[in-house]
């Protein structure tokens, strides 16, 4: 599968320095020298820190990036492929193990500096900058879509220009020609002159003493060949088969199974617990009190379930036992009243706006507390001997993973040693260590190798959730039912800074947040704040439109005057979903858009609502994510994302009571299955601009585009989700004559 | 003791009789291809077949298993390339994503075909609504089932299983 074995993991955990230097790097020097001893073995040659190319030609591409369905490996290595001239078919995949030198300094970079274009004379001297900085913060996480945005755009490319640089120089030397009659294809080198050809590993060796050009050539997108090609991904085969090794498949020697009941309440303590009942039943080993968790330990998961229920647990829940859904939301309602909201927008005046308009408009939405409910139940297994820690694990932030551990078991974070596993579903859950911590801390309680698997009643009640929040606007029209002054407050705010703001051209803009910090753990869910407001802000400027009596898809398009980009997005849902068309009864089109990630999704959707029922019929989905690296992969993330968006618009919800979570399972936290998934299409925009994220893009502006058509269909307006709480009777229109 | 077949191979077991077959599966016979998702057969992820039926495990105590033969995902295969028309359909329609799920949804689908070798929509929402997929392949495995009934009409089901259809 591409994992590093234990023995060339262990070989790695003393690289110095630089494994992500070649094409944009650190310092000025060549690293391979030193590299070269730590990740290759003795058949292979290291050309540089993000390439391997074998005795037999293969190509190796490695990346700090970790699978949870995205595609990510196949695609960040079309983007090295395309640029090093690689012969598509002897490219391999591997994950960077979790070394500090392979802290994700490209993302970094990308995160920070935006699309910046430096003078190639700064990057040395920036990137040294950068990788102290990502280093510190143990960057090397999968999350905020940025796989393809930041390592690729600004590490593969890089390095698979590198790469080819080098490998043409040794070729020049050896058949002492110059570079520019030279030609990298198919991992060949071609001299067309003297028809010589030789495959790129006959290079290899020469090519590694050459330092890399910091600042290498890069492709154009017209000369793109493996980028932009709907590659197959490299991980289907054993996803199909069950040979696809996920943590929980995990298998150690002498490995036993824990169970965990945590405090119920978030924050809670244990006070006392009585250990008698488990410990007497078949298979039970041991009952570790962790203090604000107590686990089972037996020889398989179902002995330790079985005994977990009779552990009996007195916990101290402190003052958090008596919050509730209720009692959170009045406490949103005062934050907003509060006179010291912080700013995210202040444009213009809107407040004087909004007192000069001809008409005011108002509306308040609602979302809840959303799990994640991953397929795979969080897991992670702990084997400490030898004076190191071992984990398996499928996360989304294997070094962060490693110091939370080591920090844990009073480790340097060198002991710890993470083999990371593929994902079964990540979503922003798999960047949080909780479940690992835990297991940990049982291993070293018992001496045991431990593999903790959590239940799916853990796993829905003890997440980091999508935060519930509350979102108040107003909006003042002039005379022709424009807006001049756009108002908004809200709680609370975590990230992406930019998710409430909107791409419509209004003059005065006000937005503004309050904090309110509650005791329900926050967490990443898939698109993290542009989840909520896009709802919010989509569903309002929708309002607006019906309110000026316009046709809410030209209301946008007059609206987003200097946004050439959104609005050919836009534009092609509307299209292809047959916007202005007449329905019949009952039935309705709704659309959104919202930009998140460097990418511009528009969502048409198209219902039936009959008996207060909703049918969502079709999905219509443009996407403009500067170029597809990978279109059909990109299509796959966007139904994804709708799906995942679909799910909780129509029935997330997480309820608290008494400081408590009431959903436990898929009976009462329900999802979308197959025969309520819709046709989705999928159009894609290549714009030309610089690449944007996949796999949080699709799911901000379903929830608004599904509401927006049921108020197409029916006249009823959601402003708070899920949309199964909402009762959409409506009156039926008899027809005035039946022909 | 108790002894039953899985994938062809006959075992024999020393296990607590209400211990779901899921876990004598996974733990003492050490095929991970089946999943655990939810233990209250809600999700699908564990689904196997007893005697070519479609069974969630998690639910069914391994004496049910007793004298019957069971079916994982890495029995299911078969052809030139040991694959079920089933995972070659998967495979051409890059269905998966995270793949957690999917051993589950394969074993629903392959019973599906074997029951209904040319399935309309209808059928394939009532099979498959016991499987749940969070990265919301639903489309993709509509799809490839309709593709898979294609296939197999020659090759892998009995001809006459199709009048059934």
């Amino acid at each position: 599968m591409g994992k590093w074995t234990r023995r060339g993991f262990i070989a790695t955990g003393i690289v110095v320095g630089g494994a992500l230097v070649v094409g944009v790097a650190i310092r000025p020097g060549n690293r391979n020298s030193e590299l070269a001893p730590w990740v290759t073995d003795s058949a292979e040659t290291l050309v540089n820190a993000w390439v391997k190319i074998d005795q037999d030609n293969s190509i190796t591409v490695i990346a700090p990036h970790s699978e949870m369905g995205q595609g990510v490996g196949t695609s960040l290595s079309q983007l090295l492929a395309d640029e090093m001239g690689a012969d598509w078919d002897g490219v391999h995949f591997m994950e960077a193990p979790a070394e500090k030198e392979f802290a994700n300094y490209a993302l970094g970079k990308g995160f920070i500096l935006g699309d910046v274009v430096l003078p190639s004379v700064l990057v040395g001297s920036v990137d040294g900058a950068f990788l102290k900085i990502t280093q510190f913060l143990n960057l090397q996480i999968t999350g905020g879509s940025t796989s393809i945005r930041s390592t690729g755009q600004y590490g593969l490319r890089v390095a698979g220009a590198a790469a080819k640089a080098v490998l043409l120089k040794a070729a020049a030397d050896a058949w002492v020609v110059p570079v520019s009659e030279l030609e990298a294809r198919a991992s060949t080198i071609h001299h067309k002159k003297s028809a010589r050809s030789a495959p790129f590993a006959s290079f290899a060796i020469a090519a590694a003493k050459f330092t890399p050009p910091d600042d290498p050539l890069l492709k154009t997108q017209e000369q793109f060949e493996i980028i932009g090609a709907s590659k197959p991904r490299f991980d289907i085969p054993e996803k199909v088969d069950g040979s696809a090794r996920f943590g929980l498949d995990a298998q150690i020697p002498e490995m036993k199974t824990a169970c965990i009941k945590a405090s119920p309440v978030f924050g809670g303590r244990v006070q006392s617990v009585d250990k008698s009942a488990a410990l007497s039943m078949p298979g039970v080993s041991n009952v570790v009190n962790l203090g604000d968790a107590v686990a089972v330990v037996a020889e398989g998961y179902w002995q330790a379930k079985q005994a977990l229920v009779q552990v009996k647990v007195l916990w101290d829940e402190a003052e958090n036992g008596a919050v509730s859904q209720d009692s959170i939301f009045s406490g949103f309602a005062r934050m907003l009243d509060s006179a010291d909201l912080k700013y995210d927008v202040d444009e213009g005046d809107a407040q004087a706006a909004l007192a000069g308009a001809v008409r005011e408009i108002v509306a308040e939405y609602r979302v809840p507390y959303l799990a994640h409910a991953c397929m795979e139940p969080m897991n992670a297994t702990v084997w400490i001997h030898d004076g190191i820690a071992e984990l398996w694990t499928g996360t989304q932030n294997p070094l962060g993973f490693r110091a939370d551990l080591a920090s844990a078991l009073e480790m340097q974070d060198s002991q710890v040693l993470v083999h990371n596993a593929y994902m079964g579903g990540g979503f922003g859950r798999r960047s949080n260590s909780d479940c690992a911590v835990q297991a940990g801390k049982i291993a070293k309680a018992t001496g045991l190798p431990i593999k903790l698997i959590w239940s799916r009643e853990e796993d829905i009640r003890q997440d980091h959730y999508r935060q519930a929040i509350v979102s108040q606007f107003k909006a003042g029209f002039d005379g022709d039912g424009q807006p001049v002054s756009w108002l908004n407050r809200y709680v609370d705010k975590h990230e992406p800074v930019e998710a409430p703001h909107i791409p419509y051209e209004i003059q005065n803009k006000r937005i503004q947040y309050a904090d309110s910090s509650t005791h329900i753990p926050f967490g990443p869910w898939r698109s993290v704040d542009h989840s909520a407001h896009g709802f919010f802000t989509e569903s309002f400027i929708d309002e607006l439109a019906h309110a000026a009596g316009k046709d809410p898809f030209q209301y946008r398009m007059d609206l987003l005057g200097t946004s050439p980009r959104h609005k050919d997005v836009l534009e092609m849902a509307a299209l292809k979903a047959g916007w202005g068309t007449s329905l019949p009864d009952g039935q309705g089109l709704g659309i959104a858009l919202q930009a998140s990630f460097g990418s511009i999704v528009a969502e048409a959707v198209e219902v039936e609502v009959f008996d207060g029922k909703v049918v969502v019929k079709k999905v219509v989905c443009a996407v403009d994510a500067g170029f597809a690296v990978n279109p059909d992969g990109l299509k796959a993330q966007m139904e994804s994302g709708i799906i995942y968006g679909l799910t909780a618009a129509l029935y997330g919800e997480i309820n608290i009571e008494n400081g408590r979570v009431l959903e436990s399972n898929f009976h009462d936290y329900q999802m979308v299955r197959m025969g309520e998934a819709p046709i989705i299409e999928t159009y894609i925009i290549n714009s030309g601009a610089a690449f944007g994220g996949a796999g949080e893009p699709g799911t901000p502006a379903i929830a608004p585009a599904l509401t927006n058509a049921i108020f197409a269909a029916t006249g009823i307006r959601i402003r708070e989700l899920p949309v199964k709480n909402q009762d959409l009777r409506y009156p039926v229109h008899e027809p005035d004559e039946i022909t | 003791m108790i002894t039953f077949h899985v994938n062809g191979k006959g075992v024999r077991l020393d296990v607590d009789p209400a211990t779901p077959l899921l876990w004598v599966v996974r733990e003492q016979l050490t095929l991970t291809g089946t999943k655990f998702g939810c233990g209250i057969a809600q999700c699908g992820a564990c689904t196997v077949h007893l005697n070519g039926k479609p069974i969630r495990s998690c639910v069914t105590p391994v004496s049910q298993a007793a004298g019957q033969e069971i079916t994982t995902i890495e029995g299911i295969g078969g052809g030139d390339d040991n694959l079920h028309p089933v995972q070659s359909a998967w495979i051409a329609e890059q269905v998966p994503q995270c793949g957690y799920c999917q051993s589950g949804q394969i074993m629903s689908a392959v019973a599906l075909l074997t029951d209904k070798p040319n399935p309309s929509d209808e059928d394939i929402d009532l099979a498959m609504r016991g499987n749940i997929c969070r990265c919301g392949t639903y489309p993709r495995i509509r799809k490839a089932i309709h593709v898979a009934a294609k296939q197999t009409k020659a090759s892998f089901f009995d001809a006459s299983d199709e009048e059934g259809g």
